[in-house]
């Protein structure tokens, strides 16, 4: 669509600050997708070079296995900046949505599974009329929320929810088994398909249209006769039936169930969102970058731990991750 | 500082945004004791020129020279401490703070803000009030004190006089004969050509990122008269749309297409009576008093009224936005009550407000931009229409937005924008269109562009209100005029003999003799 009728003087303008971080930011802000896929590569061999058995089979299916809910809470949090919100509270809807499906397990599996994703409906739904009814700021509403679903179900384990912490077989299958030889984990195909779904919902349909343009400007989307509270509770509730199922993938990676399940996912899922490109002011980004950006984090972790770095230091690298990208892409967006 | 050398010049200035030029080897000088003229079609650069004048952004190319010497320019301070204040298109003050305390942020002493406040017949103005509280005239005068109180030697005001009343335009027309006469200068940049002809004394041409033209009537014939006009009343104002547009320019009535003669000819499919939209009693507070009219299926119904008269308020209670204290509204004989665009948009009433960036996403590609009033219902979010990329081409090729910078709207020049604002609902359809100030600061091209296709609208079925501060437009495009006053309706006029007198006149308030 964009053609441009002076390709000479344009060519020129852009030759002129050559050099390799010029010619680096060029490529980053034109293909995100390639740059991003060259990260992912250089870390691989990096951590080849440090651990020789990682190149293999069972290294790949561990990576991916990490990657898998990871990856999911990264789509609820792609959905939610898109339109300039975000959710804190997707780490406690894993963990809940993992522990009511434990307690269910006796039940059967798919029981179980129903429940733990009504925890999401419910919480998404609640953050949605939250932000989107009553105009609570998002990273209020969802702070909150998570507080408080903390609290019930803390009170909740002692109470209507004593029982079971075990998850039933099929599901630990799903979270942590795997096929063809043991070398495709079965969570890895659930990842497969929440992202096909994801990245139609978001190029090829108007819901996926309308998230981009409320978090570029709400007051044009409204007025051009969009109901902008629709969309926002939605987004809420697609995030949060995000974070009951990668919480239930990852309760049935662990087998056993507690209230810290989740607890380490809520900064990589925001950064994942945000090297793949998605931008925290909304109406930039897409699912396929954050993709990339939950295998680099999970690489990444699978380094810092043949490296013997703890838990500690990999809080420290993702929190400076997260700053030099929004610094790196704010940058970008300058030049542009 | 000798007389021949200019206050303020570039030399070869080139600006780019990523693959559009901007501005191309312009040369531009400024003499003392004269108002300059700043002059171009949309996306000629005009803002552009400005903003590397004021120090916004920085030249790629090209040298700065105050009173002859190359000067450095890299931020706003720079440009203030060599002498040069700005008025921008978009009042430069933070909404959530008070006038005082944006005074504070800008360092200017409240004195000499309040001696140009006052100057300009605003000594009313509460400087504890909010900024966003502020109608967006005050806040232009506001933003122009405050430059004068930086004591500028050159002024730089970017279409100053599109959204001011007739007095407060005036008292700004007396100050740049003062300022003339104190051997400062200032710069002015208007799509109004009288203005022009009647206070300034120069006038530069951009076209296409490039100076063209360079009028210099002769001082000496304009100084009979005494200095408090300037020299381009000898300029003729064709000539200098002449020179924007690059070509010869016929005659601006041709654009009206069905002529005054046609008005049975232009016979719709349905009856010619048929009305499309009523307001009945419709008031707001005591904005919007007890307004009641009626649009009929093809028809461009006029409305004219001075700032600040309850015109916005109407409007956004028109279209939805914005529920009526009392009053109905009727679409198709059917009385409806909206709670928000949403219901008007269903009912086929749309509207494109006065402020662009209300309706631009403005990161957006154009296409984006275009298709979201096709997603409004929720049966319509879990697809995208087969023909969605045809009907956004026959939008941009209808409108013929230039698409070179369409990966960001905000990029596109300001009637470029205003085409996108359109657009989206040619590409969604309405019956209704409200049209708010559709032409403010835009070039004379678009302009005709938009007349053009306001008739082309109406004669395929479209009921059209149009409100405009542009009165010649009344004639070209409309077919009634309503006059608004005080939040009244205060008369009705027949658009082919409605002369700018008759519509100031009744704008005022007054009766209109025969």
């Amino acid at each position: 669509m964009s053609q441009s009728p002076q390709p000479s003087q344009a060519g020129a303008t852009e030759a002129a600050p050559a050099g390799f971080a010029a010619r680096a930011a060029s490529i980053v802000s034109e293909r995100p997708t390639l740059a991003l896929t060259g990260i992912l590569a250089v870390l691989v061999l990096v951590t080849g070079l440090i651990e020789p058995n990682y190149l293999s089979v069972s290294g790949a299916r561990n990576t991916l296995l990490q990657a898998a809910p990871l990856g999911i809470l990264a789509g609820a949090q792609t959905i939610l900046m898109l339109t300039g919100g975000i959710d804190l509270s997707v780490t406690m809807v894993a963990t809940g949505s993992a522990y009511v499906a434990a307690n269910q397990s006796p039940e059967g599996a798919v029981i179980a599974i129903l429940l733990g994703i009504v925890v999401g409906l419910a919480v998404g739904s609640a953050n949605g009329v939250g932000v989107a009814v009553f105009r609570v700021n998002p990273l209020i509403m969802t702070l909150a929320m998570s507080g408080i679903l903390l609290g019930l179900f803390t009170a909740w384990a002692q109470t209507i929810l004593q029982g079971s912490t075990q998850m039933g077989p099929f599901i630990k299958l799903i979270g942590g088994g795997s096929f063809l030889g043991n070398r495709i984990p079965y969570s890895v195909v659930v990842w497969a398909l929440i992202a096909g779904g994801l990245i139609w919902l978001l190029r090829r349909t108007g819901w996926g249209r309308l998230l981009y343009a409320i978090g570029d400007n709400e007051i044009a989307v409204r007025l051009a006769g969009v109901r902008v509270w629709q969309v926002r509770i939605t987004a809420y509730i697609v995030a949060g039936v995000l974070g009951s199922i990668s919480g239930i993938l990852l309760g049935g990676r662990t087998g056993a169930v507690d209230l810290q399940l989740a607890n380490a996912f809520l900064l990589p899922s925001v950064a994942a969102a945000v090297i793949g490109g998605t931008s925290i002011f909304g109406g930039v980004g897409g699912y396929a970058g954050t993709i990339l950006g939950a295998l680099i984090l999970s690489v990444l972790n699978s380094m810092l731990t043949f490296l013997n770095v703890g838990q500690a230091i990999q809080q420290v690298v993702y929190g400076t991750i997260v700053l030099a990208l929004a610094w790196g892409y704010a940058g970008l967006t300058r030049r542009a | 500082m000798s007389e021949s050398q200019p206050l303020l010049a570039t030399v070869k200035v080139a600006k780019s945004y990523g693959p559009v030029a901007a501005l191309q080897e312009v040369d531009f000088a400024v003499r003392r004791g004269e108002v300059h003229a700043l002059l171009g079609a949309n996306g000629a650069g005009k803002s552009t020129l400005v903003k590397i004048l004021a120090g916004v952004h920085p030249a790629d190319a090209g040298e700065l020279h105050v009173d002859g010497r190359p000067m450095r320019i890299h931020a706003p301070v720079d440009a203030i401490s060599v002498g040069i204040a700005t008025v921008f298109q978009d009042p430069a003050l933070i909404p959530d703070l008070t006038v005082k305390q944006n005074l504070q942020l800008s360092e200017i002493e409240e004195a000499a803000f309040t001696h140009w406040i006052s100057w300009f017949d605003l000594e009313d103005l509460d400087t504890d009030s909010l900024v966003r509280e502020l109608p967006l005239e005050t806040l232009r005068m506001v933003d122009l004190a405050r430059a004068l109180a930086r004591e500028p030697q050159v002024l730089l005001l970017d279409e100053i006089t599109a959204a001011l009343t007739a007095d407060q335009a005036e008292r700004v027309f007396s100050l740049l004969t003062q300022w003339r006469e104190q051997g400062r200068a200032a710069v002015l940049i208007t799509h109004r050509l009288a203005e022009v002809r009647r206070i300034c004394d120069r006038a530069t041409i951009l076209r296409d990122g490039r100076n063209v033209a360079l009028f210099e009537p002769n001082a000496d014939t304009a100084a009979a008269d005494g200095s408090s006009t300037g020299t381009m009343q000898d300029v003729e104002e064709h000539e200098l749309v002449e020179a924007m547009l690059g070509e010869e320019v016929s005659d601006s009535a041709a654009i009206r297409a069905p002529g005054p003669q046609s008005a049975q000819q232009r016979e719709t499919p349905s009856s010619p009576q048929e009305i499309s939209f009523a307001a009945q009693g419709l008031s707001s507070g005591d904005v919007v008093r007890d307004i009641s009219f009626e649009l009929h299926r093809g028809e461009i119904l006029g409305l004219v009224a001075l700032e600040g008269q309850g015109q916005e308020r109407l409007f956004s209670l028109l279209s939805g936005d914005r529920r009526p204290s009392s009053g109905d509204i009727l679409v198709g004989g059917s009385q409806r009550r909206w709670t928000a665009p949403y219901d008007a948009v269903g009912d086929g009433v749309v509207l494109i407000p006065g402020d662009r960036l209300l309706t631009l996403l403005p990161n957006l590609p154009v296409r984006q931009n275009l298709v979201v009033p096709l997603f409004s219902r929720i049966r319509q979010w879990l697809r995208i229409p087969a023909d969605e990329r045809q009907r956004v081409m026959n939008a941009i090729d209808r409108l013929s937005i230039d698409t070179r910078a369409a990966s960001q709207v905000r990029r596109l020049s300001g009637g470029n924008q205003q085409k996108v604002a359109i657009g989206r609902w040619l590409v969604a359809g309405f019956r209704t269109l409200l049209c708010f100030d559709p032409t403010r600061g835009i070039d004379v091209q678009t302009k005709r562009e938009i007349y053009a296709l306001l008739r082309e609208l109406a004669a395929s079925g479209a009921a059209i209100l149009l409100y405009t501060s542009e009165l010649a437009e009344i004639q070209l495009v409309c077919d009634r005029v309503l006059i608004m006053h005080d939040g009244r309706i205060v008369d009705e006029q027949d658009a082919a003999h409605a002369t700018e007198s008759s519509l100031l006149t009744a704008a005022h308030g007054l009766e209109v003799l025969a």
